[in-house]
C-alpha cells in the first residue's frame, strides 16, 4: 500500500491553483487544492496519462542542400516518449517538395499518432 | 512612383489579415510588402503549437497558422512583394521601398496599414557588463537558427528572461540535446504563460530562478559562463548572492519593442508606454489614413488577437479609402486608472454610426498580479462595465467589449481600472 502526493500546478486558467493529487497503488485517491471541476480533470490526466504535442524539425534534401522543415504530432503523445520520438525524427530525411499536412512518420512509436509537416519546402 | 489604394507594410499575421480584410471589404488595389523571403512574419519560426485556438478552434503551429492566411491572400491574388523593405514614410503616405531587383522606388497609397511587428531587446538595452564573446543571442535569433536555418547556437545554455519566447526556447534547445541550466527572471514572477512554465520548464526539470539576473558575461572568444545574482525589490543585484554558472550560450528573452522607425519618420504620435502609435477606435494613427495593428501597436500574447485587431484595421482602412466614415464630432480619451498599465485604443471618436448593437473592443494590460478583483470601466461616474476577475496578470492581456450605443451616449473620458476587493 504505497501512497504518494503529486503536486500539479494547474494551467487551465490564470488562477493557477496548486493541486495535490494523492495516489494509492497507481490510482487517484483524492484531488485537493483545485477551485473548479476543470482543474480536477486536468490534474487527473496529468497524473495518469500526461501527454504533449511534440513539435520539431526534420531534414529535407533540396536543390540548395539540406533544409529543416517544421513538423508536429497530429495529437499529443505520451510525455515520456518525447525524447524517443526526437531520436526517430533525427533519423528522417525527406526529399523536397514537402507540403503543409504531409505525413512524415506514420504512427510514430506505435502511438497511433502521425507526425505531419507544418511548413512548405520547395 | 507606384500608386495603390492600400499599402500594407509587413506580411506577418497582422499585415496579411489586414490585406485580406480590406480586400473582402471591396478594395482591390492592395500591395503588401515584406522584407523577408517569405510572408508569415515571426510565425515562420514559431514551430511550437498553440496558435489558432480562438480563430480556428484548433491548435496549430505558427507556420500552419501563417499558411492559412498566405493561402487566403493568394486566393485573392493580393500583390505580396517579398524581400522588399520600407525605408521611409511621409505623412502624405508616400513610402520609399527598396529591393534587390527593382532598386529603390516610391509607393503612394490612399491608406496604409502598419504591421511591422516588434524586434527584440538586446544585450545593449540591458547593459550587462563583461566581455563581448560569441554565444550571446536573443531568444528569437536562436529560434530562427534552430527552426529555420537548422543550426544549434550552443550546447550549454542559460536563459535570461522568462517571457514566452525564452520558455519556448528552453524546451526547444533541450529537445535538440542542449543542456539548459536555468532560466533567470529579474521580476518576482514570470511574464510567461503558466502553460509554458509547466510544459517547457517543469517537464524537463529546468529551474526557474525568480528575482535573479545575469550581472556579468565571461569569456573572450566564446561565452565560458555567466555570473548571476539575486536582486532586491528595486531590481538591484544583492552583494554576496553572486554565483558563477558555466555555459557556452546566453539567450536573452527580455522584452519586445514595436519597430516604429517608419511611424516616427511620418511624424506619427507614439504612446510612450506601449511603444506603438496612439490610435482611435478605427486603429488609425495621428496621421489620417495610416492605421496600425498587431505587435507594432502593442505587444500581444496571442496571435489570434493580432488577427482580430488587424482584420478590424484592414476593414477601417477600406472605409477610409471609400470615404465612408462618419465625421467625428467628439473625441474621448481612454484613461488608465488604478492598476492598469495601458489601454488601446487610446481615444474614441464619436459618433460610431454603424449598427448600434456592434461592440467596440478595448485591450488593456494590468501592472501587476492581482487576485479577486473587479475590472471596471466608467465615464462621468457611470459604470459601463463591471466584471469580477479571479486573477489578472501583466502577461495576460485583458479585453473589454462595449456596445456602440453605450459609447455614443458618453461625453467624458473613459476610465479603465482594477478595483481590489475589500477583505
Amino acid at each position: 500500500m504505497s501512497e504518494e502526493v503529486r503536486v500539479i500546478p494547474c494551467i487551465i486558467c490564470p488562477v493557477g491553483c496548486t493541486i495535490n493529487v494523492t495516489m494509492k497503488d497507481g490510482k487517484v485517491e483524492s484531488v485537493k487544492g483545485n477551485t473548479c471541476k476543470r482543474g480536477e480533470v486536468y490534474a487527473k490526466t496529468e497524473v495518469l496519462t500526461p501527454s504533449r504535442t511534440l513539435t520539431s524539425t526534420v531534414k529535407v534534401r533540396t536543390k540548395e542542400g539540406i533544409k529543416p522543415v517544421s513538423v508536429r504530432t497530429e495529437k499529443p503523445i505520451p510525455k515520456d516518449l518525447l525524447f524517443k520520438a526526437m531520436k526517430e525524427l533525427n533519423s528522417v530525411e525527406l526529399d523536397a517538395p514537402v507540403k503543409v499536412g504531409d505525413v512524415v512518420i506514420h504512427n510514430i512509436l506505435n502511438t497511433g499518432v502521425n507526425l505531419i509537416a507544418t511548413s512548405n519546402i520547395k | 512612383m507606384v500608386k495603390t489604394d492600400l499599402l500594407v507594410i509587413g506580411g506577418g499575421p497582422a499585415g496579411l489579415a489586414a490585406a485580406i480584410s480590406a480586400y473582402d471589404a471591396g478594395i482591390r488595389d492592395i500591395i503588401v510588402i515584406d522584407r523577408e523571403e517569405q510572408p508569415g512574419g515571426i510565425l515562420k519560426q514559431c514551430i511550437h503549437n498553440g496558435f489558432g485556438l480562438h480563430v480556428f478552434n484548433e491548435e496549430l503551429s505558427g507556420p500552419e497558422y501563417a499558411w492559412r492566411f498566405i493561402e487566403k491572400a493568394n486566393e485573392r491574388n493580393i500583390d505580396v512583394r517579398c524581400e522588399t523593405m520600407a525605408i521611409d514614410m511621409t505623412p502624405d503616405k508616400v513610402v520609399t521601398v527598396v529591393n534587390v531587383n527593382d532598386g529603390q522606388y516610391k509607393i503612394k497609397a490612399k491608406a496604409i496599414v502598419l504591421g511591422m511587428g516588434c524586434r527584440e531587446r538586446t544585450r545593449g538595452a540591458l547593459n550587462i557588463p563583461g566581455e563581448r564573446p560569441a554565444g550571446v543571442y536573443t531568444a528569437g535569433a536562436a529560434q530562427k537558427f534552430v527552426n529555420v536555418e537548422g543550426y544549434m547556437p550552443g550546447k550549454s545554455v542559460v536563459i535570461l528572461g522568462s517571457g514566452d519566447i525564452g520558455l519556448i526556447m528552453a524546451r526547444r534547445m533541450t529537445l535538440e540535446g542542449a543542456n539548459v541550466k536555468m532560466v533567470c527572471e529579474v521580476m518576482p514572477y514570470s511574464s510567461g504563460l503558466k502553460r509554458n512554465i509547466v510544459q517547457c520548464l517543469d517537464d524537463f526539470g529546468i529551474p526557474l530562478k525568480l528575482s535573479t539576473t545575469v550581472i556579468r558575461v565571461h569569456g573572450t572568444d566564446r561565452v565560458k559562463g555567466v555570473t548571476i545574482a539575486k536582486v532586491d525589490d528595486n531590481r538591484n543585484p544583492i552583494p554576496g548572492t553572486e554565483e558563477y554558472v558555466e555555459c557556452d550560450t546566453l539567450l536573452l528573452s527580455v522584452g519586445l519593442i514595436p519597430e516604429n522607425e517608419l511611424a516616427k519618420s511620418a511624424n506619427i504620435a507614439l504612446d510612450p508606454i506601449t511603444g506603438g502609435a496612439i490610435v482611435n477606435e478605427y486603429l488609425e494613427t495621428s496621421v489620417p489614413g495610416i492605421f496600425a495593428a498587431g505587435n507594432i501597436l502593442h505587444v500581444h500574447d496571442l496571435v489570434d488577437n493580432v488577427t482580430a485587431e488587424a482584420t478590424s484595421a484592414g476593414y477601417n482602412a477600406a472605409l477610409y479609402i471609400k470615404d465612408n466614415r462618419p465625421k467625428s464630432s467628439t473625441t474621448l480619451k481612454t484613461v488608465r486608472g488604478d492598476c492598469v498599465r495601458y489601454v488601446v485604443p487610446q481615444k474614441v471618436e464619436l459618433p460610431l454610426s454603424e449598427d448600434q448593437n456592434k461592440k467596440q473592443r478595448f485591450y488593456l494590460r494590468v501592472d501587476n498580479i492581482y487576485k479577486n478583483v473587479r475590472l471596471i470601466v466608467e465615464s462621468d461616474g457611470k459604470i459601463l462595465y463591471n466584471i469580477k476577475k479571479i486573477a489578472v496578470a501583466p502577461g495576460e492581456m485583458e479585453h473589454v467589449d462595449i456596445p456602440f450605443k453605450t459609447l455614443n451616449e458618453l461625453s467624458s473620458d473613459i476610465i479603465f481600472r482594477i478595483e481590489k476587493q475589500e477583505k
